[in-house]
């Protein structure tokens, strides 16, 4: 059924308009199909809400550029958007407005379905124990109290790991993710765990002498995500989590897809070549973060990544499933998320969809130019590559 | 409910006297502007504004924004867009980037072939009617549109409307079919520039041009062998800039003929071109540019500044700040010299923006430098603005964004 949508989408653009405003086709015969088959775009609606016509244009948009997985990193540390039917107050208290900037399970619902009418599957992602300020408020007692000498200072760090009621709120919420959203995947995210605040508390470090995990902290990290891999294991999902779950060297199930983002200390090749050499199947995003922007044509070093350029066997270059171009939202938000994502992630878009041997950058300009006005076509704000103008812009043809 | 609105007057010294009647008429602007910052909405959605004395001016009298409509083709919604959200800002004058090598959108009268040939295309261009609203649209918003039509460099767009404008460039004894700057030698050059600057001078009524004058590429000039031939006969030598100082004067000459002021980049002033004593001066190089602001001041010009402040120099993070600690009069100077500043302008060169990324990429970045040429010296405190900033940009939203 994808294939039949990609290739609707190809036809579709093979249209063109002769001088007589006649629309054509030439008579083609279309062979395609893509190099890799996971091919992402994050949204981040946290760190800025995205109203839903924001995200269900995207979802055309993706759609038009072969992007077939939608990375939803709903919630995090700012802001709590998800309306859960088992916890009411995580959105209720961790919203940035309860009634304004939040997603109904209606909401939720629509986007899964619009995406999938396109083609896409949509992974969810619920990061935690990091991440995850804006839970605290609606989930008393989830995150750890921070110390200052004896006394709580008043704020809160990462989950507390040492707790059985957090096990029980996290096997709650995730039975209700699990059914909310279809794919067989859940991003489980387990990034950038910072440790001052567990090292703080006198409960954790109890914790960390009865457990035996001495000073080190990781140890702690791997015990949470491991029972958090289990709940979801028993729920009957699979999971993508962040690179630092591998580096930590958590325990994971041989499915489990590892994505990795980080651009040092280790460089990016070399642990691809790490978490494939491991047998565990990779995703790359740490070249493509396209929300870091600057002055001019960035869109040729996004084209230029070969995912596949590491040291490595052909069973581990096998492995690479494909990456995702990511547009965390920190200062992103609906008055600039379509400017700022296209025709930029096309180049992305390409680089998974591809073969490898297609990567000359004066043709690809010229493509992705042509591309940029039919997207203005399309109505999509899609912002300019260089110099120059669309035929079809301002009432032209 | 009574509002003392106190308004005091200050301009600064060294400008022309043409300079003061606009000022002057467009201070009422600022006030309203003031004014309607000051409604709040409370618990019951009722409007309010507190019983408030307002003490309010501008540090600088000049305080621009610089739209590039050549590099791509603005459509006049954007420009009016951001002509309401310059006054929000109390920007005073758009300092309009209209023509350059890639476009020409300029309808003019007396020459149809310039944007006949030289726009992207008939549905790319400006004419009489829309310029007439751009300057209007400002007027009512109390800011000045200030044209450039920079030369001799940038115009490779010029060349293809108006034959024999451009200099040949040669390889040997041949030329190669593409041409550089405007030449200088030609009479024909000053009987178009005389006619064409004719026009310019009536379509827009500021006191002010600005002629460019900048990144003059002598390669052309220098393979041409009638253009070396004239070098010679003049007694120029090798010195390239005493030809490019030879074609501003002229120019110059004849925008003052026709009662007009000057604006001019920083080169022209660093090669020694003679200029009038109300010349400004803009200085745009970023490396040193105190001490360029120096030279120009310390030689008697009015200068501007925006080296600084080149907004299409997009980064990721919070650049705003870095825009917004820029302190103008931090350089080695007099207060006479001081006094010569006076103001500055952020940016939006159009390589990489058009309508669909103009007003995100622009606002609230320029707030920042709006700030910095309205407020006094002492408003530094970066946490202070941030606050102030953010609900500013939420106020803009709903001014600016009609998105449904």
């Amino acid at each position: 059924m994808c294939g039949f949508l990609a290739g609707l989408e190809t036809f579709s653009q093979l249209v063109g308009r002769d001088e007589n405003g006649m629309y054509y086709i030439n008579n083609t015969e279309i062979v395609d199909f893509p190099r890799f088959p996971h091919r992402g775009l994050l949204l981040d609606t946290s760190r800025h809400y995205l109203p839903l016509r924001a995200i269900l244009e995207t979802l055309d948009v993706m759609a038009y550029n072969k992007f077939n997985v939608f990375h939803w990193h709903i919630v995090d540390d700012p802001s709590f958007p998800y309306e859960s039917l088992t916890f009411p107050e995580l959105s209720k208290q961790g919203a940035f407005h309860a009634m304004t900037h939040i997603y109904t399970a209606s909401d939720v619902q629509t986007v899964i379905e619009y995406a999938r009418l396109r083609g896409i599957r949509v992974v969810a992602e619920f990061d935690t124990p990091g991440h995850t300020l804006s839970w605290g408020p609606g989930a008393p007692g989830l995150l750890t109290p921070c110390y200052l000498g004896k006394d709580p200072s008043g704020t809160y760090g990462p989950i507390n790991p040492i707790l059985n009621s957090t096990y029980q709120f996290v096997t709650s919420l995730f039975q209700e993710v699990s059914a909310v959203f279809p794919d067989f995947f859940l991003h489980l995210g387990g990034d950038e765990v910072d440790f001052t605040c567990w090292k703080s508390n006198p409960n954790i470090r109890a914790f960390m002498k009865e457990m035996g995990f001495g000073e080190d902290y990781k140890k702690l990290e791997s015990f949470y995500i491991q029972r958090l891999l289990d709940i979801i294991s028993s729920l009957g999902k699979g999971y993508i989590v962040w690179q630092e779950v591998f580096d930590n060297a958590v325990k994971v199930r041989p499915d489990t897809i590892i994505h990795v983002w980080k651009e040092n200390p280790t460089p990016y090749t070399e642990e691809m070549a790490n978490v494939t050499k491991a047998g565990y199947r990779a995703l790359l995003s740490a070249p493509w973060y396209l929300n870091r922007i600057s002055y001019g044509q960035d869109w040729m070093a996004a084209y230029q990544v070969e995912p596949l350029k590491f040291e490595g066997s052909s069973e581990q270059k096998a492995r690479v499933i494909g990456g995702e171009a990511c547009m965390w939202g920190e200062y992103v938000d609906v008055t600039n998320l379509a400017p700022r994502l296209w025709p930029r992630a096309g180049a992305v878009a390409e680089r998974l969809w591809s073969n490898a041997t297609v990567r000359d950058l004066q043709d690809a300009y010229t493509r992705l130019a042509d591309f940029r006005c039919k997207l203005l076509g399309r109505g999509v704000q899609a912002q300019p590559l260089f110099v120059g103008y669309c035929e079809n812009e301002f009432g032209g043809f | 409910m009574v509002l003392f609105l106190t308004k005091t007057l200050r301009t600064s010294t060294g400008l022309s006297s043409r300079y003061l009647p606009w000022v002057f008429g467009f201070f009422f602007f600022p006030g309203l502007e003031t004014f309607s910052q000051l409604v709040h909405e409370d618990d019951y959605g009722s409007f309010l504004v507190n019983e408030t004395e307002i003490n309010d001016f501008p540090r600088f009298a000049h305080r621009g924004i610089l739209l590039d409509t050549s590099r791509h083709y603005l459509p006049l919604k954007s420009i009016l867009t951001n002509l309401d959200a310059m006054a929000f800002n109390k920007f005073n004058v758009l300092h309009w980037h209209i023509v350059d090598d890639q476009s020409f959108p300029y309808q003019s009268v007396y020459f149809p072939e310039l944007s006949d040939k030289g726009a992207y295309s008939c549905n790319h261009i400006y004419t009489p009617t829309d310029v007439r609203l751009v300057i209007e649209y400002a007027r009512l918003r109390g800011i000045r549109v200030i044209p450039e039509f920079d030369t001799p460099g940038h115009t490779q767009s010029w060349g293809k409307g108006q034959k024999d404008l451009l200099t040949p460039c040669y390889s040997g004894e041949r030329p190669t079919g593409s041409f550089g700057p405007v030449n200088p030698i030609l009479n024909t050059t000053y009987d178009f520039m005389t006619k064409f600057f004719k026009e310019i001078s009536s379509v827009f009524p500021d006191a002010y041009i600005h002629l460019g004058g900048d990144e003059v590429n002598f390669d052309c000039w220098k393979s041409n062998p009638e253009v070396k031939e004239f070098m010679k006969k003049q007694g120029f030598g090798t010195d390239y800039a005493k030809l490019e100082s030879y074609y501003i004067q002229k120019i110059l000459d004849i925008v003052f003929s026709y009662n007009k002021e000057y604006m001019v980049w920083q080169e022209v002033f660093d090669n020694k071109v003679q200029l009038k004593p109300d010349t400004v001066v803009q200085v745009w190089m970023e490396n040193n540019y105190a001490h360029e602001l120096s030279s120009v001041t310390g030689a008697g010009f009015t200068a501007i500044l925006a080296a600084p402040w080149y907004l299409d120099y997009i980064s990721y993070g919070q650049d705003w700040k870095k825009y917004y600690s820029v302190e103008p009069l931090n350089f080695p100077g007099t207060e006479k010299q001081k006094k010569l500043l006076i103001g500055g302008e952020a940016c939006l060169w159009g390589e990489f923006v058009d309508a669909t990324n103009l007003t995100p990429r622009l606002w609230p970045r320029a707030s920042a430098v709006g700030e910095r040429l309205w407020s006094s010296r002492n408003v530094t405190n970066l946490q202070d603005a941030y606050k102030r900033l953010t609900s500013h940009r939420c106020r803009m939203l709903r001014l600016l964004v009609n998105y449904c």
